[in-house]
């Protein structure tokens, strides 16, 4: 993390998680030619991949003389937070923690919704935060046209939690 | 003599099916002895993102009035309860003197075979009644996954045989935007929750006893 803050303004960053998880189907994904070079030509510069407990291993790289994009992958950090921070694109699972976790940070998210879980009640959440703008969402073999064709981060809508209200509860309890 | 037990037996069963109707008539009903100055409540703590959202929820309640408080995670979950230590040490009041950490077993991991996982549930199942004998909560707050059910039914037969009337409320995860998950739908069907509360307004239309409580994420 040291060099992240350095020519910041020169860097942008992809961050890929998945959580304490696996899901190789992702990591495979964002690590193909396909899915790099449309992060390229949407001016990225840097993909960065959490794996998790996956086994499949992407292929590192320091970035070509061409500009190609360099990439970097690790497990498991303790500073998930500041990855996220420095990050211009989050490309997530979709567990409620790490979706709600970039949300705060207002950064551009795109959450990929694991086909192979076997109670799949993931998806709901992600589409539903997708059809109120909050993010986009895909599968792993959609990924490459999100990018393409629907990201664009102007068409957010920042995400706010709704107001508790928890009447109900008081009126039971007699709570002052 | 055959009379007399037969008698005895409609007679019990006759009476706990009452008191079992009675039991459900009253959930949700208002608290009938408000002159209490704080209700102890046990905190059940899921993994991950449940234990986030009770956070969110414990921190918009009135914490001098849900006192003491217990929170019981699951045995192989060590960051619920570190979680939960961060947030009780942050709010530094004077209520706070009784709260405790707990961990319970779990009544089957990830992965575990269904033999052996008979053995367990008992083995889950004493653990939750030992806790629930010794903190007698007034008030019961969960959000699921499974390490919440066995607690409720406990509660539930405190309530049908008068050792303590507990008030359960469940707060389903804001995960669940069309269907309530199988806790919340145990909870709901049966009557166990004195509140149920969805975090999406089209999920409470398919559950009109459910209350929306908003997003607490």
């Amino acid at each position: 993390m040291d060099n992240v803050n350095n020519d910041f303004e020169s860097k942008r960053i992809v961050f890929v998680t998945v959580g304490t998880t696996s899901f190789d189907s992702l990591v495979k994904t964002v690590d193909s030619d396909q899915v790099k070079e449309a992060l390229l030509e949407k001016g990225y510069t840097h993909l960065v991949i959490q794996m998790g407990r996956g086994s499949y291993i992407p292929k590192k790289s320091s970035g070509g003389e061409d500009g190609s994009l360099v990439v970097d992958y690790f497990t498991f950090s303790s500073s998930i937070a500041d990855y996220l921070r420095s990050a211009s694109l989050v490309i997530s699972h979709a567990g409620s923690g790490s979706i709600f976790e970039t949300l705060r940070l207002a950064k551009p998210l795109i959450v990929v919704v694991n086909e192979d879980l076997m109670d799949n009640h993931q998806s709901e959440l992600a589409e539903e935060l997708a059809e109120r703008k909050h993010l986009f969402c895909g599968r792993p073999q959609t990924l490459c046209e999100v990018i393409k064709s629907s990201l664009n981060v102007d068409i957010i809508v920042p995400y706010e939690p709704a107001p508790t209200n928890l009447k109900a509860e008081k009126r039971i309890l007699g709570a002052p | 003599m055959a009379v007399f037990v037969s008698v005895f037996l409609v007679i019990t069963t006759t009476l706990l099916v009452a008191r079992i109707v009675y039991v459900i008539s009253q959930s949700s009903k208002p608290n009938r002895n408000t002159s209490q100055k704080h209700l102890s409540t046990l905190v059940v703590l899921g993994s991950g993102g449940h234990t986030a959202e009770m956070i969110n929820l414990l921190s918009v309640m009135q914490k001098d009035w849900y006192a003491p408080r217990y929170y019981i995670a699951a045995a192989t979950d060590n960051m619920s309860l570190q979680k939960a230590r961060v947030f009780e040490d942050i709010l530094d009041d004077k209520g706070a003197d009784g709260t405790q950490f707990m961990q319970i077993y779990r009544s089957r991991e990830v992965g575990q075979s269904y033999i052996t996982s008979v053995g367990t549930t008992l083995l889950a199942l004493g653990h939750a009644l030992w806790l629930m004998v010794k903190i007698r909560p007034h008030v019961i707050l969960c959000n699921g996954p499974g390490t919440c059910i066995p607690i409720c039914a406990i509660a539930f037969i405190f309530k049908v045989l008068g050792i303590r009337w507990s008030y359960i409320f469940y707060v389903e995860s804001i995960a669940r935007v069309k269907r309530l998950s199988l806790s919340g739908l145990l909870l709901y069907k049966l009557h166990m929750a004195d509140q149920l509360f969805v975090q999406w307004p089209q999920l409470q239309k398919q559950y009109p006893r459910a209350r929306y409580v908003g997003r607490l994420m």
